[in-house]
């Protein structure tokens, strides 16, 4: 390889280019960065000092009780790694099967997983009585239980996710430090000696092509065993087979809705509809759309064993959710979850962005409700016949909820005022590369030419 | 080997909640008072259990004294992720709560609801402070804790037998709750041991245990009412 393979490669450009805008937000950064940053940092201040409070006295701060021995905290674990998933997985997904219009999206999609997962993994420690202690689980582990399998693959998730949102942002980190953007030591030090030389590139694909393998089943393990931290007790309404598969769906399924949240925002607030257009979000609102026949599939056989079965402790907790005290947050789920989005995502007069992001909102609401669905009610409804448990969350759980969101806003605002959120030469690789090759792609899905035998008609029905 | 259980005669039983205050008394349990049990946080290491039967004027309750049933496959060890629930050699089921990180996993895993946590800093107001029992350790905030079978006085009765140079007999050790109760209801002793009362009763046609087809296999019999 010569540097003549990639002649008119732009990937160190001196002035202009075609897709500059969209460094514009790290080149202009203004008011509007720190004030917003400000605002979310007060709210993860004052997360912190309710934190505080419940160190100081304890976990009876909180609204659990016994026997509903866990409540938000674990909720809301379960709910931010299940977001967690449209991140790496649905970008590496894409990756893998070469769909095109992944370009703009999985920068995004990467930086959702990273921040996300961050979150999430943080909320188990929040929900410990002796957050002194946490690091027994190192010094004292036992790999039998399902917490440590929770701690195993969380982590490997987190490690793989943070290098293959990274490893892909060397070019652009390199196109930043060769513009002498401050903090220049910064982006010098993450470009690690890019040149985007021909060599370097090989690598770099190499690279990812390891990382988006690897990164999948990672993935489904996360969330499969988080569900086995349920699924592997006796408890009625916890103890099923299908709960692996069941929170892996619900997880992607959050996922999407999240992703394409953040994209309608970002898209809005710094101006991207150039890059994020109509067929991007078309393309994953049916992705969402099956996900959601998916999830109610998924739902229905796990209710309709349970309620067929008519096993007692099973019907307590049954009825709990139909028609007991959860029949609203279990209804809302059934309509925030399947009817809305289905709706929406069928009809194309209803599939325009305003009509997404009600839909989105309207999954991660109900992926949420699902959550606490889970959770509570088995807790709620012992098998002994012992009054039925309530759980009201207190304030410190709904301060440490706005806490979590904030954190994840955060992320995204601090994110976007250091680095591109779409990713600069993928896009400019699109440009110059993929044309060609989809069409090269298309052309070999065609039929091959018939053998040209001498004297035969080529035109033979059939 | 022994092996602790505990037989509860039901028939005997009256209701009369003396057990569970030796209970408190014997194992420094934490007062944590009318305004933390109105928040469902009441603090048993064994309670009584409610059981309603009949309806209209017929109604008919009787209680069944519930300490940790000290299963033989127990569902709170298995899922401990730091090892401070631990099935010992003599099948009771302990909690370290030096080592506990109050995950709560443990209670959410038991299918009895035998465990409490401390969801503050325990208290002993007045006069309680003073009536501490030194042979069990107090608990500190943020832990799990449970009934252990008075393992205490189990030390306690294996050191006499061993000053008096002989074996433990059967009726060496009697836990609180089965000391203090005036109707007797309570026997306790080592199953694995043919000749013991305890065993004997276990065999007994009258011996049930609580949700026998989880396969927990509890080490607490009741003996059911005679008609």
């Amino acid at each position: 390889m010569t540097e003549e393979a990639r002649p008119e490669s732009p990937d160190i450009p001196a002035a202009e280019f075609e897709d500059s805008d969209l460094l514009r937000p790290i080149v202009e950064s203004g008011v509007g960065f720190r004030v917003t940053s400000s605002l979310l940092l007060l709210v993860l201040l004052t997360g912190w000092v309710i934190f505080g409070r419940q160190l100081l006295y304890g976990l009876g701060v909180t609204g659990l009780n016994q026997p509903v021995a866990w409540g938000f905290y674990i909720v809301n674990f379960v709910f931010f790694i299940g977001i967690s998933h449209a991140g790496t997985l649905i970008s590496a997904i894409l990756r893998l099967s070469q769909a095109e219009w992944r370009r703009p999206i999985t920068r995004m999609a990467e930086v959702i997983t990273v921040v996300v997962l961050a979150i999430g993994a943080f909320h188990p420690v929040l929900d410990l009585g002796r957050p002194d202690r946490a690091l027994n689980i190192f010094t004292a582990g036992r790999l039998q239980s399902p917490l440590l399998w929770d701690v195993s693959s969380i982590s490997a998730y987190f490690m793989a996710s943070t290098v293959y949102l990274y490893i892909p942002m060397i070019p652009d980190i390199a196109i930043l430090r060769d513009r002498g953007v401050w903090p220049h030591w910064f982006y010098t030090f993450l470009a690690w000696g890019w040149e985007g030389t021909p060599r370097q590139h090989a690598v770099l694909e190499r690279a990812v092509s390891i990382l988006m393998v690897l990164v999948i089943p990672i993935a489904v393990s996360v969330h499969t065993v988080i569900s086995y931290i349920f699924a592997m007790t006796l408890q009625p309404g916890w103890h099923s087979t299908i709960f692996g598969p069941y929170f892996v769906v619900g997880a992607i399924f959050s996922g999407i809705a999240a992703l394409m949240m953040v994209m309608i925002v970002l898209r809005r607030v710094f101006h991207l509809e150039r890059y994020l257009k109509q067929v991007h979000f078309d393309y994953l609102s049916r992705l969402l759309l099956i996900m959601s026949l998916l999830w109610f599939y998924f739902t229905f056989s796990e209710y309709l064993t349970a309620f067929f079965g008519n096993e007692p402790s099973e019907m307590r907790v049954f009825f709990y959710k139909v028609s007991g005290p959860y029949a609203p947050f279990f209804w809302a789920m059934v309509v925030t979850n399947f009817l809305i989005p289905v709706l929406i995502l069928s009809f194309r007069r209803t599939r325009t962005i305003p009509g997404i992001f009600i839909a989105s909102l309207s999954v991660v609401i109900g992926m949420w409700l699902e959550r606490l669905n889970i959770v509570v009610p088995s807790l709620a409804n012992p098998r002994l016949p012992l009054p039925t448990g309530y759980y009201i969350p207190g304030l410190v759980e709904w301060v440490m909820f706005a806490g979590g969101i904030a954190t994840f806003i955060l992320g995204f605002v601090i994110f976007a005022r250091f680095f591109p959120l779409i990713s600069v030469w993928e896009i400019e690789e699109g440009r110059r590369l993929s044309v060609a090759e989809t069409t090269e792609r298309l052309e070999g899905y065609l039929p091959d030419p018939l053998p040209s035998a001498p004297g035969q008609p080529v035109s033979e029905g059939g | 080997m022994t092996r602790w259980g505990m037989a509860i005669d039901l028939d005997r039983c009256t209701g009369c909640g003396a057990c569970m205050a030796a209970c408190h008394q014997e194992n420094n349990l934490a007062a944590v008072g009318a305004e933390q049990a109105e928040k469902s946080r009441s603090f048993h290491w064994l309670r009584l259990l409610p059981e309603v039967s009949g309806s209209g004027s017929e109604v008919k309750v009787r209680y069944l004294p519930q300490p940790c049933f000290q299963c033989h496959n127990p569902p709170c060890v298995k899922v401990c992720p730091v090892h401070a629930t631990y099935l010992s050699e003599e099948g009771i089921v302990g909690q370290i709560y030096s080592r506990c990180i109050g995950c709560r996993y443990c209670m959410a895993a038991c299918p009895y609801n035998a465990k409490v946590f401390n969801w503050y800093e325990p208290e002993w107001p007045g006069e309680l402070k003073q009536k501490v029992n030194p042979d069990v350790s107090t608990r500190p905030k943020g832990v799990v804790e449970k009934c252990t079978f008075c393992h205490q006085r189990i030390l306690t009765a294996r050191e006499e037998a061993r000053a008096a140079g002989r074996e433990l007999r059967d009726g060496d050790v009697t836990p609180a709750c089965a000391e203090s109760c005036p109707a007797q209801a309570i026997v306790f002793g080592d199953l694995d041991d043919p000749a013991s009362r305890i065993s004997r009763l276990a065999r007994s046609p009258r011996a049930f245990r609580l949700y026998e087809d989880l396969g927990t296999e509890p080490k607490v019999y009741y003996l059911a009412e005679k008609e």
